[in-house]
């Protein structure tokens, strides 16, 4: 099992009010899996997206990955753990904008030990993967959406990790550019053996996953959430 | 690509900004360049190597003479190896503008005592031996394209001839430059005697005594012994060192290190508030590339250091063209007046401050945004909450 979530709860204390997002959820993600999260807005997909991207701390409960403990690590350790094992992707692609195609996607092999010149194949092989190798020097400006988040696919996957974590990838994107981004996505999962968790409103987009989860104020309404 | 990459793109995303943050650093190290050379010239005018060097003057002012027969009468003192005389004669060249440091001096005592003045000794020979002979000072002549041999009406806004004309004809012996501090040859001297046969007033007057010692050990006692000499007679003395003299004369015109504290300070706050606040703003607007930065798996740590870093290069890519603008700046000044000024040049020391300045503008600048952005929570910076 690649991901497990064992009796974990998220709560937010505001202005001296206590908040629960989750409490006692559990949850299996096995390698290979392709995952999609939707429900309405506020249900806590987002805030579980980013537990299992390690940039937020549950309140309790254990979280496993791969066999081992991460809700007890430290932000520097959590930092190191996400550069080896998880590539993120965002609505809004958050791409630097003042570096170029080649640059953005370089960005996670600057945490590894790779020489200059693996870089620099390595950047290639994942710009060629989106067929994006014709805009390697061109800036974020001067790419449409979808090239822009392809460009994000490319700097999520450039490092190799097991994990994907996509929060509504093709949710500024048309359906003919959206359906090509997901596409790519189910390449890499059925090809490449990356797992996914993709949270999306789309249905469409649901589509391209193995399974989809629903998550309503911080419940799981599908039985399958568990291995 | 590497962290130097990101710093530089990051400090020129915005060219505009950047650009006017880096001439308002650029105009504060100018100035400081400019105004710190000024003061440490200032500070040192005399930079004498001879701590034996001694200067007595009339204890009013070192506007009032003193009698020649002073100058033997200290020349005997105990302890006096070498004295020498020098009346300040107040020259121009042609018009009052083209104001040239100049003394009246016994030139073989004078050579004797001021053994820096480098001269050929063709030249030396020559101008000891011409009672209307001039030495000039190499920053003098390159200003003036004298040549040795030349002829040159020098005027006085003080003294005049017994004829009254203002003006004497020197002929150039010598062109000299100064062997201890380069640059400090903004001055030119002839001899006392022509000066004093020919002048309508003040005739057997003199400006200043200098004199060395054996040791500068034996230097307060000479100097009182010589004051006491001369107590209670119509002109009495003050006997210093020629270092001290130099300084007291600085004194006189204001509070010099005061002032260039004051202007350079002022600068410095402002440019400190002006390029502290751009860099919170610019830091400010980056909050969410910073969060991917974390998201990815950049440490705090190396994100502060790349903001600190992008602050220090802010720092020293305008600071150093400044301080580096101030040397053909105060070349030219020195050009312009014939090293008037003398030692008016960035000196080592004025960089190696000016250097430390930088690192501490970037670092006060640098602090609070690389602070915030080490800490900012990843979540927080993509507004995901």
């Amino acid at each position: 099992m690649l991901y497990q979530l064992r009796n974990v709860s998220k709560r937010f204390t505001k202005a001296k009010e206590t908040l629960t997002i989750f409490d006692n959820l559990n949850m299996d993600i096995p390698e290979g899996d392709f995952v999609a999260m939707m429900g309405p807005s506020g249900s806590g997909k987002t805030t579980l997206l980013n537990i299992l991207g390690g940039i937020d701390k549950v309140t309790s409960g254990e979280v496993s990955f791969a066999g081992n403990r991460i809700d007890g690590y430290s932000e520097g350790q959590l930092s190191e753990w996400r550069a080896a094992n998880v590539g993120f992707i965002f609505q809004f692609y958050n791409l630097m904008p003042m570096l170029s195609a080649a640059q953005n996607v370089e960005l996670p092999l600057m945490l590894t030990n790779l020489s200059g010149a693996k870089r620099k194949e390595n950047v290639a092989t994942a710009l060629n993967i989106v067929n994006l190798s014709d805009r390697a020097k061109h800036y974020p400006r001067e790419m449409s959406g979808g090239q822009q988040q392809r460009v994000a696919i490319a700097r999520a996957m450039v490092s190799d990790p097991q994990l994907l974590l996509c929060d509504e990838p093709t949710g500024d994107l048309d359906r003919t550019t959206a359906d090509e981004i997901l596409t790519t996505l189910q390449v890499l999962n059925r090809e490449l053996g990356k797992t996914i968790v993709m949270v999306t409103h789309d249905p469409e987009a649901a589509r391209y996953a193995k399974r989809t989860l629903h998550l309503n104020k911080g419940v799981f309404e599908d039985k399958m959430v568990m291995a | 690509m590497n962290d130097f990459t990101i710093i530089w793109k990051n400090l020129f995303r915005k060219k505009l900004r950047t650009t006017l943050m880096l001439i308002a650093i650029f105009v504060a190290f100018f100035l400081y360049g400019m105004l710190a050379s000024v003061g440490q010239a200032f500070d040192s005018p005399g930079s004498s190597d001879d701590k034996n060097r001694m200067v007595t003057l009339n204890k009013i002012n070192f506007t009032q003479f003193l009698p020649i027969s002073y100058y033997d009468r200290v020349a005997r003192v105990k302890g006096v190896t070498q004295a020498s005389h020098s009346n300040w004669f107040g020259a121009f060249f042609q018009d009052n503008k083209n104001v040239i440091v100049s003394f009246a001096v016994d030139p073989p005592t004078y050579l004797a005592i001021y053994k820096e003045f480098d001269m050929p000794d063709a030249e030396r020979k020559a101008f000891l031996g011409d009672r209307t002979g001039l030495a000039v000072g190499r920053a003098v002549a390159d200003k003036y394209g004298w040549k040795v041999g030349q002829t040159v009406p020098i005027s006085s806004n003080i003294f005049s001839q017994k004829n009254g004309s203002h003006s004497w004809d020197f002929k150039i012996d010598a062109i000299f430059d100064n062997s201890k501090v380069k640059g400090r040859d903004g001055l030119m001297i002839f001899h006392y005697d022509y000066y004093n046969e020919t002048v309508s007033f003040g005739r057997d007057n003199i400006g200043l005594i200098v004199f060395s010692t054996e040791t500068p050990a034996i230097n307060d006692a000479v100097a009182k012994n010589i004051d006491a000499m001369f107590a209670n007679s119509p002109y009495e003395t003050s006997t210093d060192t020629a270092e001290a003299f130099s300084k007291s004369f600085i004194a006189q015109l204001g509070n010099i290190k005061l002032i260039i504290s004051l202007v350079v300070g002022a600068a410095f706050v402002t440019i400190l508030l002006i390029v502290g606040n751009t860099m919170v703003m610019a830091i400010r607007e980056r909050t969410r590339e910073i969060g991917v930065f974390k998201t990815l798996g950049f440490s705090g740590q190396r994100i502060f250091t790349q903001i600190v870093a992008e602050a220090l290069l802010l720092s020293l890519l305008g600071g150093l063209l400044g301080l580096s603008c101030a040397v053909p700046a105060l070349l030219l000044i020195n050009k312009i007046s014939a090293g008037a000024i003398s030692g008016l040049t960035v000196q080592p020391i004025v960089f190696v401050k000016g250097l430390g300045w930088m690192v501490f503008l970037g670092l006060v600048t640098a602090a609070l945004p690389a602070w915030s952005a080490m800490r900012l929570n990843i979540v927080t910076a993509l507004g995901r909450k």
